[in-house]
């Protein structure tokens, strides 16, 4: 697949503006209480051993950028966070029951609320970007 | 019959997901009514047959201990239908549950039972796993994983605790079900249900238990006067 050109990525910037002067403000905590907090918890705690907090994860500092695909696509296999080895499914949004397809904005806004929060921190490279998360999203590995 | 209400299951879902569901969407609603209303009196007897007990049933634990409705009698108990794979509900309905056995996990006249509905997968050791990870694994803890022996026993078993669930390969884990948690009294009389996905519904679960609790404590008190 061909990179989108610059002309639709800044259409698509243009396009994600209108969420900066409309009602969207704490977009990414609404889409974290929406399509995250059932397993992860309203605080990010996790469920016991069963689903990984997101709250103080070493394992969201340490990847940061594969979050992206993850939010997308989901994560199998056995993981380790904060010591504890997890094993369980995890849908992408989209394949949960709501279908939701985030958005390259959405996913940054959410992923910029998670990084914020509950002791974590940005990565490495700041802040999430539009442009930032598009380009995680293309590196994305078939899963 | 409640095979007819699978699509709730996804709506049940959806509410999971912090959209809340109304209420007369479950096609239950007018239970749920009822029994608000009953947590300062006596709670209804649930059933389309009129006042009957479950059916009976025996099954292993992850401790590979029978537990029946035998084992069951005199005390009150609350069941739902999950699998250890499941990445939909059952995470966001166990975290529910988990709120309940917090407060009634170490009353002896209360009991939680969570059927697999994919026995091929949940083992005893898959379960008993489970139980650990989910932190519940005390010795002699009241909460019971119990293994169905085949997935249609496990649909059937579902459908007489007013929980719907059937296979659907469509469905995350292959399986859609409901959240529905339903509470047993110490004859084996159904005598609520509730989306164990709502906060307010478990909450009304809460509210509804200690009625059920004194019914029960005071029937005993009766029959050994």
């Amino acid at each position: 697949m061909r990179y989108p050109s610059a002309p639709a990525l800044a259409l698509l910037a243009l396009l994600a503006l209108p969420s900066c002067f409309t009602g969207k403000k704490n977009q990414g905590e609404r889409l974290y209480v929406q399509h995250c907090s059932g397993c992860h918890g309203e605080q990010g705690e996790g469920l016991g051993q069963l689903i990984p907090p997101l709250a103080g994860s070493d394992y969201l500092a340490q990847h940061p950028s594969q979050l992206a695909c993850i939010v997308r696509y989901g994560l199998k296999g056995p993981i380790v966070v904060n010591g504890v080895a997890y094993n369980q499914l995890m849908l992408g949004v989209q394949d949960t029951t709501t279908h939701q397809h985030l958005s390259p904005a959405q996913v940054t806004n959410l992923l910029n609320f998670i990084e914020g929060h509950w002791g974590n921190h940005p990565g490495p490279a700041g802040v999430r970007t539009i442009a930032g998360t598009e380009a995680e999203l293309r590196a994305c590995t078939d899963r | 019959m409640f095979l007819k209400f699978l699509p709730l299951a996804g709506l049940l879902a959806l509410a999971g997901c912090g959209t809340s569901t109304p209420a007369n969407d479950t096609g239950i609603a007018d239970v749920h009514m009822d029994s608000e209303e009953a947590t300062s009196a006596t709670l209804p007897y649930l059933g389309a047959e009129g006042k009957k007990p479950v059916p009976d049933f025996s099954l292993p634990d992850q401790d590979g201990k029978m537990v029946s409705t035998k084992t069951l009698a005199g005390k009150v108990y609350i069941t739902n239908f999950f699998f250890a794979t499941c990445p939909g509900i059952c995470p966001k309905m166990q975290s529910e549950v988990l709120k309940v056995y917090k407060q009634y996990g170490q009353d002896p006249n209360v009991a939680f039972l969570s059927f697999t509905i994919d026995p091929e997968h949940d083992t005893q050791p898959v379960l008993a796993d489970y139980a650990r990870r989910l932190g519940v694994a005390a010795p002699n803890s009241t909460w019971r994983f119990l293994r169905t022996p085949d997935r249609p026993t496990a649909y059937k078993l579902a459908s007489n605790y007013l929980a719907a669930a059937q296979t659907d390969l469509k469905a995350p884990g292959g399986i859609a079900h409901s959240g529905a948690l339903a509470l047993v009294d110490d004859q084996g009389y159904l005598r609520g249900t509730y989306d164990g996905l709502n906060p307010e519904q478990v909450a009304l679960l809460l509210r509804q238990l200690p009625v059920l609790l004194n019914e029960v404590n005071s029937r005993k008190a009766t029959a050994a006067r």
